[in-house]
């Protein structure tokens, strides 16, 4: 018990850090970073990079691995700093975001960051991507799995529909969509830009296995993960209920926080409240 | 590899769903991908095969040319067929974004390109999809004379590391190849020469320019054809020879005129400082109906008659 209190609370600590990053990298990038998905992702990147994907960043390209496809390309600065920690780059990179010749800028780049499956940033492109890896990995019967995150604003592109379809269509249960579901677009929240209530129902009439979770709480998401149902060939998707912001107390559930660059003022109390969280973290 | 008899006097789709299965046999790396159109596109023969390797996406072009992008990342080759409208306007985002961005060897064989669902009418007409292609960092484009080519062609792209972009007719081409000879990506084959003219084509264009130079030697015109069959990356030696070897040029494309071949010959002319007489023949920008294939080509002059006619006419003007 006492190994599993100190991963959940090290998992904690990450998702902590990579939230000192994203709003670190606000404060110091000019440009300003997509703070809001990236704060409210920080507990699934910990999860995923931490404890559930088997990728090896002496290796990233080893062929048994896992592969993650992160959709929404513009919480790059959320990836770029789990990634960092894990070992794919350096954590000075972080320094370097947006700048002439740095891996790290606000969409994905494949070419720039080792580890990265496929460049994203443009939405409703990362699930069909997904969808093929995963018919690949079927016909190979290889054993490596396909992660896909994606927002919920992102779902309003059709093309996540084509390929949630297909998903199910082809039985690919080697496929994990994590489910960004903090209710909010950069125009406003999504029940109001463009409504997807009864969204878990909708998710689940396309044939897909549905499993929702506090997105912030690292226990469920490990128990999400861990949720295998064998012998069951649907998709899986865990909806990651989770808060835009997340950590910020002035970001969080607002539409600007979508993008900003933070005053230095603004980002010292931002870091003075996850300095907190983090003394709390037991 | 297929006796070359059997690919004489057919479609490039048909010459091209030969192929694909012939190669798919002998490499279990090659996929196959369609909207919903795996017989227009000629998947029946690769089906039949390894029906395990092609890949149903129903109706929703955006999806499979994602997937495409995922099987190629994971070790296939991908061949993603649909219609050219649909390859080159519904999915462009996914094929520049997804498979172009990220060098991947996806071959795009669209089909029915140019007015070749000629009943179809502007729906269904590919008029622009050259124009999209050629201008997607990376991408090979390549628009077959006749099955015969077509065959040469599909297996060439077989080696590329990168993306490809193959324009398939529905109409059976006028036969301009009756010997199999290996395709060579980038070099234009120079079928006929002729002091007067050069007819620069792609596609079926250039068995028409063909019959289109025959009609114009009872003008005392001499009239030359390339074929043109890499739009991208173009021939830059091969135009500027046929700029040497004759007094005129013109491109003939059913594409608009705007960002097809003639835009890309009229882009070495002019960077090279080369002053002649050139015309660029194609839809002229506009959309266009439907009728019989055999009526359209007459309607638009993209048959020998409406060739040689249109040449006429140009080179009365120099």
């Amino acid at each position: 018990m006492a190994e599993d209190d100190k991963r959940i609370r090290d998992l904690r600590l990450m998702a902590n850090t990579i939230r000192v990053d994203i709003v670190t990298t606000a404060r110091d990038c000019a440009e300003g970073v997509h703070a809001g998905g990236s704060l409210s992702l920080a507990e699934v990147l910990s999860v995923l990079f931490f404890s559930e994907l088997k990728v090896n960043p002496k290796d990233p390209k080893d062929p048994n691995r896992d592969r993650l496809v992160l959709s929404k390309g513009h919480a790059n600065i959320g990836l770029s700093s789990a990634m960092a920690h894990r070992g794919f780059f350096s954590v000075d990179e972080l320094k370097r975001f947006d700048q002439l010749g740095a891996p790290l800028s606000m969409h994905v780049d494949m070419h720039r960051m080792p580890g990265v499956e496929i460049s994203s940033g443009s939405l409703g492109h990362g699930l069909p991507v997904a969808v093929g890896m995963a018919l690949a990995g079927k016909l190979d019967k290889a054993p490596w799995r396909v992660f896909a995150i994606v927002s919920d604003g992102e779902i309003m592109e059709g093309s996540c529909w084509e390929a949630m379809m297909a998903a199910a269509h082809y039985k690919l249960n080697n496929l994990t969509m994590v489910m960004d579901r903090n209710r909010f677009c950069l125009d406003g929240p999504t029940e109001t830009i463009m409504s997807l209530e009864p969204f878990e129902d909708k998710l689940r009439a396309f044939g897909w296995r549905v499993i929702s979770v506090d997105g912030h709480d690292v226990v469920a998401l490990l128990k999400a993960f861990a949720d295998k149902a064998p012998g069951d060939d649907r998709p899986r998707v865990i909806v990651c209920n989770t808060v835009k912001g997340k950590g910020v107390s002035f970001l969080e559930n607002t539409a600007g926080a979508h993008f900003t660059q933070l005053k230095p003022d603004k980002a010292a109390i931002a870091l003075e409240e996850l300095a907190a969280a983090r003394a709390a973290i037991k | 590899m297929i006796d070359t008899e059997k690919l004489i006097g057919i479609s490039s789709r048909d010459a091209f769903g030969l192929t694909l299965a012939d190669l798919a046999q002998n490499d279990p790396r090659i996929v196959a991908l369609t909207a919903d159109l795996a017989a227009s596109v000629r998947l029946a023969d690769m089906i039949k095969i390894a029906p395990e390797r092609v890949f149903n996406f129903g109706i929703a072009e955006q999806d499979m040319m994602g997937a495409a992008a995922g099987l190629a990342l994971s070790g296939k080759i991908p061949f993603v067929t649909t219609f050219a409208v649909f390859a080159s306007l519904r999915a462009a985002e996914q094929a520049r974004t997804d498979i172009a961005y990220n060098s991947l060897p996806v071959r795009i064989c669209a089909s029915h390109g140019g007015f070749g669902l000629a009943v179809g009418g502007a729906t269904h007409h590919a008029l622009e999809d050259i124009a999209i292609y050629r201008n997607m960092p990376g991408m090979t484009v390549i628009v077959p004379a006749d099955g015969v080519e077509a065959s040469a062609a599909v297996r060439a792209v077989m080696d590329l590391p990168g993306p490809s972009y193959i324009r398939l007719s529905r109409p059976t081409e006028p036969t301009v190849y009756t010997t199999y000879e290996p395709f060579a990506i980038g070099k234009a084959r120079r079928v006929t020469t002729g002091k007067d003219l050069t007819f620069i084509a792609y596609g079926g264009s250039v068995g028409y320019s063909l019959n289109a130079a025959e009609l114009l030697k009872a003008d005392g015109i001499h009239a030359g054809v390339v074929d043109m069959a890499t739009i991208k990356p173009l021939d830059i030696d091969a135009v500027l020879e046929a700029a040497k070897n004759s007094s005129a040029i013109m491109t003939v494309e059913e594409h608009n005129i705007i960002g097809g071949l003639g835009t890309a010959v009229a882009e070495v002319l002019a960077e090279a400082g080369v002053a002649i007489p050139f015309k660029r023949h194609g839809i002229y920008d506009h959309f266009t109906t439907a009728a019989p294939y055999p009526e359209l080509l007459a309607l638009y002059k993209m048959d020998a008659n409406g060739i040689a006619g249109t040449a006429r006419e140009f080179l009365k003007k120099h």
